[in-house]
C-alpha cells in the first residue's frame, strides 16, 4: 500500500521594529538578561498594552507579499496559558478576526514553480526565554513582547524536501520585504510542522502529529525525514496514530511524545478587552501598498526573460537587490547584458567585498562599465588589460576611455606588429614549439603568453593566438 | 487637636493658598485624626509618615514659591485605595499575594494628582483585588462604618468610603467596577464618583474587569468631585482603552439651575427587596429635584434583571486571565515547589482569598471549551441589549436617579456566609459598568435607627458627568447632610 504525507507548516517570524508590540523596550538580540525590560512587557500589576503600529504595518506588508486578503475589520484576543515564560499568563493574538488571511507563496521546486496557500499570517507577541540551572531555573524577560507574526500555510506540503523550500522561499519573501532579518540563530524565525500520512488517494486526513523544537530549516527537514517514515511504518503494520504534539531532538535524530491531545491546552480565547479592534482605512492600507517590494522569484524570472540571464546570475540579483538594481541600470543601456552581468558578479562584487566600499560609494556609474564591455567589444583593448582599466576605475572613478589613452593601453591588433613578436616568442621558446608540434594543442598557450608578456599584455590575444597558429603550421 | 482635617479640599485649599495654614499643619491633622480613630475604623492597611510629612513640607515649599494658582491640589492629603499603584510605595490590592510588593511605577492618575501637588499617602484597604460589597474580603482586616462600627462601610472601596467619612483624609482614589465606589459612598454617607469608561486613564489600576473597571473620586461634597474629576481625566497614550473626549471644567457645570432637566425614574428599580426608608429617603429626594425645578419621567430600562447574571459572568471571566499573572514568579509570594504547576497551586492557593478564588473558577468556566458561546458570548450580547436600555432612555431624559443600594449599611458577618445574597445588594450599579456610562452617588438621608446614610444615585450618559454633577449639586445645597458627620468618638 502506498502513502502520501500531507504536512502543515506554522512559522513564527519577529518582525523588524524598533520597539515591542506593547511598549517602547528595545526589539534587540543579545542584550543581557531582562535589562529590555519594563512594566509592561513584564506584566506587573497595572500595566496596559499599547499597539507598535509599525508592527500593524508589516503584518499587512506581509499580507501583501504573500497575496493576501488585508482584514478591514481585525482584533486581538487573550489566548490564556500559565507557564513561566508568559508575564500575563496569557498571549495576547489574534484568534477569530486575523489581520490578513487567504494567500500563497509561490516558489521553485523539482524544475518547476510550487504553490502553497496561506490560511493567515496574524500578529502576536513573543514570551521570554527559561534557562535550566543546575538547581535552578531562570527567565529572560528581554525577548517577552517583541512583535510576532505566525504564518500559517495551508496542509499542502507533500514532502520533506517541499517543506524545506517553502521555508527558504518564505524567509526569502520576509528578508526582501524588510519584514524580518529572519536569522535562525537569533531566534528570529521559529516553526512547527504538522504532518499526517493516508493511503494514497483517500481524502479523509489521518492523524494530525506537531512537531516542535526545530531549531533550523535543515533541522526541519530532517524531523520530517524521520517522522514520515515513522507514521508510515505505524500505520502499515496496523497501528492506530493519535493526534498528539512531539519534539524533536535533534541529537537523537528522533521524535518524542511531548503531550497528547488529551493533555492539550484549552486556551479559552476571549476578545482583548484592553485593545481596540483594528479597522485600517483606505489611506493607511495605501501607505503600506507602497512599500510593496517585487518579489524574489518574479525578480529572478524578470531578469532572466528580459536581460537573457542564465539563472545563476539572476538568481545572484535576486539575493543581492542593490547589485541587481545596479546592474539593471547598466543592462539597459547595452546589447550585452550578459556580458555586464559578468563584469558585475566576477568583477564589481569582489572588489566591493574586498575594499569594504559600498555600491553607494562607488566611484564610476553604470555607464563606465558599459563604456568598459564596448571597449572590449570592438577590440581597442583586451580582456585581461580591462581588468586593469577596471582596477583603475573603482580606484579614480575615471572612465575607462579616458584611462585607456592616458596609459596608453590600447591593445596592439596591427599583424604586422604582432607577427614580429611571435617570432620572438617562437625563436626563445623551442619546448613549446615541439609540443604544440607533436600534437600538443595547449602549449599554444604557452606562447601565447610569451607574446602578452613581451607585449606588456597589450596585444590582442585572439589574433596572436591566429598568427602563431599560421606560423607554426608551416 | 485641629479640626482642618474636617474641611473640604475647597475651603483647604482657599486657606492654603492665603497661607492661614500650612500643608504640614493638613497633613499633620489627618494623621492625629487617624491615630484617634483608625484603630476602630481600620480604614488605612499602612501609612508610610514620614513620606507624607516630607510631601506636606515639599508642598509647602512650592506655595512659598507661588505655585498654588497652578496647582490646584497643592498641599491636600488625598488617600489612596490600595489597588492604585503609587512608586516605591506597597500594592496589595488587600491581598496576601502581593505580600512585599512596591510598584516601581505610579499609576497616571497619581502623576496626574501629585503633578496638581497633592500628598499622596496611605494604602486604603478594601475587598481582595476589589471583589466584594463590604470589605470583609480584605485578607487583613474588615474595615468599620464610622456611622456604626459593627457594620461594614461598603466595598470594595470601603477604606476610601470610611477615610472620607471619618475625616481621615481631604479625599480618596477608589475603583468601581460593579458600584465599588458608589455604594461604599452611599453606605458611608460621602460622594462617590464612577467617570464614563475611558474617561479616566487605568493605567496604573490593578486590573479586576478591564472592560468595567474606572477610577473615581471620593469627597465630602459635590464641588470637590467635579475638582478632582478635572484633574483625572483625559486621553492617557498609555491606555488604549482611554478616550480623546475633551475635559470642560466640570466645577463649571455647578450653577444650581437644574430647570427643565428631565430626569428619568426606572420603574425596575422602585422593587421589592428595597428597604422603606430608602425608599422613602429617595422619593422626597425625587421631589425635591422636582421642586428644584427638574421634571421627572418614569422610564423602563427593561433588561434590568440580566444585569446581575451577566455582571457574574463577564467580570470573572476578565478577571480570571486578569489575576493569571500572580504566580510567584517574577514577585509577591512564592511557595517554592519542584516543577511551575505545583509552585502556581501552593502559591495561589495560599495567597489568594476565598473570594478571589470563587470568582477565578467561575471566570475560567465560563470561558472554557464548550461553555464560551452559552455564558460569556451570549453574557456580552445581553450586555450590549443593557447599553442599548440606557442610550435610548437617554434620548428622553437627560440623567437617571435611583436609590444607590437597596438597604444601608449591614451588619458585620451578615451576609458574607451567602456569597449571592452579597452579589445582590449590587443591583443597583452593576448597569453602569455594563452600559460604559457615568454614575454617582450622594446622600440623601439617615434611617432613623440607627442613624446610618442613605445613597441616592445619578446616572448620566456617556461623558454626561456636568449634567449629573449638576444635578447632584443643587440637591445638595438644598440638603444638610453633606455638613453631618459621624458621631466616632
Amino acid at each position: 500500500m502506498e502513502y502520501e504525507v500531507v504536512i502543515g507548516i506554522e512559522t513564527h517570524v519577529q518582525l523588524k521594529t524598533q520597539s515591542k508590540m506593547w511598549c517602547g523596550c528595545a526589539n534587540a538580540f543579545g542584550a543581557e538578561p531582562n535589562t529590555q525590560v519594563c512594566p509592561v512587557c513584564l506584566g506587573l500589576p497595572g500595566v496596559l498594552p499599547v499597539a507598535n503600529e509599525e508592527a500593524l504595518r508589516l503584518t499587512t506588508l506581509t499580507g501583501l507579499l504573500l497575496n493576501c486578503t488585508i482584514a478591514r475589520y481585525a482584533k486581538f484576543d487573550r489566548k490564556n496559558y500559565f507557564y513561566p515564560d508568559a508575564p500575563k499568563n496569557y498571549q495576547i493574538t489574534q484568534y477569530d478576526k486575523p489581520s490578513t488571511f487567504k494567500g500563497f507563496l509561490d516558489f521553485e521546486f523539482q524544475g518547476g514553480i510550487a504553490r502553497v496557500n496561506i490560511t493567515r499570517a496574524h500578529l502576536e507577541e513573543d514570551v521570554g526565554k527559561n534557562f535550566h540551572f543546575d538547581r535552578s531555573s531562570g527567565v529572560d524577560f528581554n525577548r517577552a513582547g517583541v512583535p510576532l507574526l505566525e504564518i500559517v500555510s495551508e496542509p499542502e506540503i507533500t514532502s520533506a524536501d517541499m517543506a524545506h523550500e517553502y521555508l527558504n522561499a518564505l524567509k526569502e519573501v520576509l528578508t526582501y520585504g524588510g519584514i524580518s532579518d529572519c536569522d535562525m540563530e537569533k531566534g528570529m524565525v521559529r516553526c512547527d510542522v504538522n504532518v499526517s500520512v493516508r493511503p494514497k488517494g483517500q481524502t479523509a486526513l489521518g492523524a494530525k502529529i506537531e512537531i516542535k523544537n526545530m531549531n533550523s530549516f535543515s533541522g526541519a527537514r530532517r524531523a520530517l525525514e524521520y517522522e514520515i517514515p515513522r507514521q508510515i511504518e505505524v500505520v502499515s503494520k496496523g497501528g492506530k496514530l493519535s493526534q498528539e504534539t512531539r519534539r524533536w531532538n535533534d541529537e537523537a535524530g528522533i521524535t518524542e511524545t511531548m503531550r497528547s491531545k488529551e493533555q492539550a491546552h484549552d486556551y479559552r480565547y476571549f476578545p482583548e478587552p484592553d485593545l481596540m479592534p483594528f479597522a485600517p482605512d483606505d489611506d493607511w492600507i495605501a501607505s503600506v501598498q507602497r512599500r510593496v517590494v517585487e518579489l524574489p522569484l518574479a525578480r529572478k524570472q524578470r531578469f532572466m526573460r528580459d536581460f537573457d540571464l542564465p539563472a545563476a546570475d539572476a538568481q545572484a540579483f535576486v539575493w543581492d537587490v542593490p547589485l541587481g538594481n545596479y546592474f539593471e541600470r547598466a543592462a539597459q543601456q547595452t546589447k550585452s547584458p550578459k556580458t555586464v552581468a559578468n563584469w558585475v558578479i566576477n568583477n564589481l562584487r569582489a572588489r566591493l567585498t574586498e575594499t569594504q566600499t559600498t555600491l553607494e560609494n562607488l566611484k564610476f556609474p553604470p555607464e563606465s562599465l558599459v563604456d568598459l564591455t564596448g571597449l572590449i567589444e570592438s577590440g581597442k583593448i583586451s580582456t585581461k588589460i580591462a581588468q586593469d582599466v577596471f582596477i583603475e576605475m573603482f580606484n579614480s572613478g575615471e572612465p575607462p576611455s579616458a584611462i585607456v589613452e592616458k596609459s596608453g593601453l590600447s591593445q596592439v591588433s596591427d599583424v604586422d606588429a604582432l607577427g614580429k613578436f611571435c617570432d620572438e616568442a617562437i625563436a626563445s621558446n623551442p619546448k613549446s614549439v615541439g609540443d604544440y608540434r607533436a600534437g600538443k594543442v595547449a602549449a599554444l598557450n604557452a606562447l601565447k603568453g610569451q607574446v602578452m608578456k613581451l607585449t606588456k599584455g597589450k596585444a590582442n590575444p585572439n589574433l596572436v593566438g591566429e598568427i602563431l597558429e599560421n606560423k607554426l603550421k608551416n | 487637636m485641629s479640626t482642618l482635617n474636617q474641611l473640604t479640599i475647597s475651603a483647604l485649599s482657599t486657606r492654603v493658598n492665603h497661607r492661614e495654614v500650612s500643608a504640614r499643619e493638613a497633613m499633620t491633622s489627618c494623621l492625629d485624626r487617624i491615630h484617634q480613630v483608625d484603630g476602630d475604623v481600620h480604614a488605612f492597611l499602612s501609612i508610610d509618615e514620614a513620606d507624607a510629612l516630607a510631601q506636606a513640607d515639599a508642598a509647602d515649599h512650592a506655595i512659598a514659591n507661588g505655585e498654588g494658582p497652578q496647582r490646584p491640589l497643592l498641599g491636600v492629603p488625598i488617600a489612596i485605595k490600595d489597588v492604585l499603584a503609587v512608586r516605591n510605595q506597597p500594592l496589595g490590592c488587600a491581598s496576601k499575594i502581593l505580600a512585599g510588593y512596591r510598584s516601581p511605577f505610579d499609576a497616571t492618575v497619581i502623576e496626574k494628582i501629585k503633578a496638581a501637588g497633592a500628598i499622596v499617602f496611605g494604602r486604603l484597604n478594601m475587598d481582595e483585588f476589589a471583589m466584594g460589597s463590604s470589605t470583609e474580603n480584605s485578607a487583613f482586616v474588615t474595615t468599620r462604618n464610622p456611622w456604626d462600627l459593627s457594620r461594614i462601610p461598603g466595598g470594595s472601596s470601603g477604606g476610601s468610603a470610611a477615610a472620607v467619612a471619618a475625616d481621615e483624609c481631604f479625599a480618596s482614589l477608589g475603583s468601581d467596577t460593579g458600584g465599588s465606589i458608589r455604594q461604599p459612598a452611599a453606605l458611608c454617607g460621602c460622594v462617590g464618583l464612577k467617570p464614563t469608561y475611558g474617561r479616566v486613564s487605568r493605567y496604573g489600576l490593578v486590573a479586576f474587569a478591564s472592560s468595567l473597571d474606572q477610577i473615581g473620586p471620593f469627597t465630602k461634597d459635590v464641588h470637590d468631585s467635579a475638582l478632582l474629576l478635572n484633574i483625572l481625566s483625559g486621553l492617557d497614550p498609555r491606555d488604549s482603552t482611554s478616550v480623546p473626549e475633551p475635559v470642560p471644567d466640570y466645577t463649571k457645570a455647578l450653577d444650581g439651575n437644574i430647570k427643565g432637566l428631565k430626569i428619568g425614574l426606572p420603574k425596575e428599580y422602585m422593587i421589592g427587596g428595597l428597604d422603606p426608608e430608602v425608599k422613602s429617603a429617595v422619593r422626597t429626594a425625587v421631589d425635591q429635584l422636582q421642586k428644584l425645578g427638574a421634571e421627572v419621567v418614569e422610564i423602563s430600562l427593561p433588561h434590568t434583571d440580566y444585569a446581575a447574571a451577566t455582571y457574574y459572568i463577564i467580570a470573572p471571566a476578565e478577571a480570571s486571565a486578569n489575576l493569571a499573572r500572580f504566580d510567584g514568579i517574577r514577585y509577591g509570594t512564592r511557595v517554592d515547589a519542584s516543577d511551575p504547576l505545583e509552585l502556581y497551586s501552593r502559591t495561589r492557593g495560599a495567597g489568594f482569598g476565598p473570594e478571589v478564588k470563587r470568582r477565578i473558577i467561575l471566570g475560567t468556566y465560563v470561558l472554557s471549551s464548550g461553555y464560551y458561546d452559552a455564558f460569556y458570548l451570549r453574557a456580552q450580547k445581553v450586555r450590549t441589549l443593557i447599553r442599548e436600555d440606557f442610550l435610548k432612555a437617554f434620548k428622553t431624559v437627560d440623567a437617571i436617579v435611583t436609590p444607590t443600594t437597596p438597604t444601608a449599611a449591614f451588619k458585620v458577618g451578615e451576609k458574607s456566609d451567602d456569597p449571592l445574597q452579597m452579589y445582590l445588594s449590587d443591583i443597583f450599579t452593576i448597569s453602569c459598568n455594563l452600559a460604559g456610562i457615568c454614575g454617582l452617588s450622594l446622600p440623601c438621608g439617615f434611617t432613623k435607627d440607627p442613624q446610618l446614610p442613605i445613597g441616592l444615585q445619578l446616572l448620566g450618559k456617556p461623558f454626561g458627568e456636568e449634567t449629573i454633577l449638576k444635578l447632584a449639586h443643587a440637591y445638595e445645597q438644598a440638603n444638610p447632610w453633606h455638613h453631618q458627620k459621624p458621631l466616632l468618638r
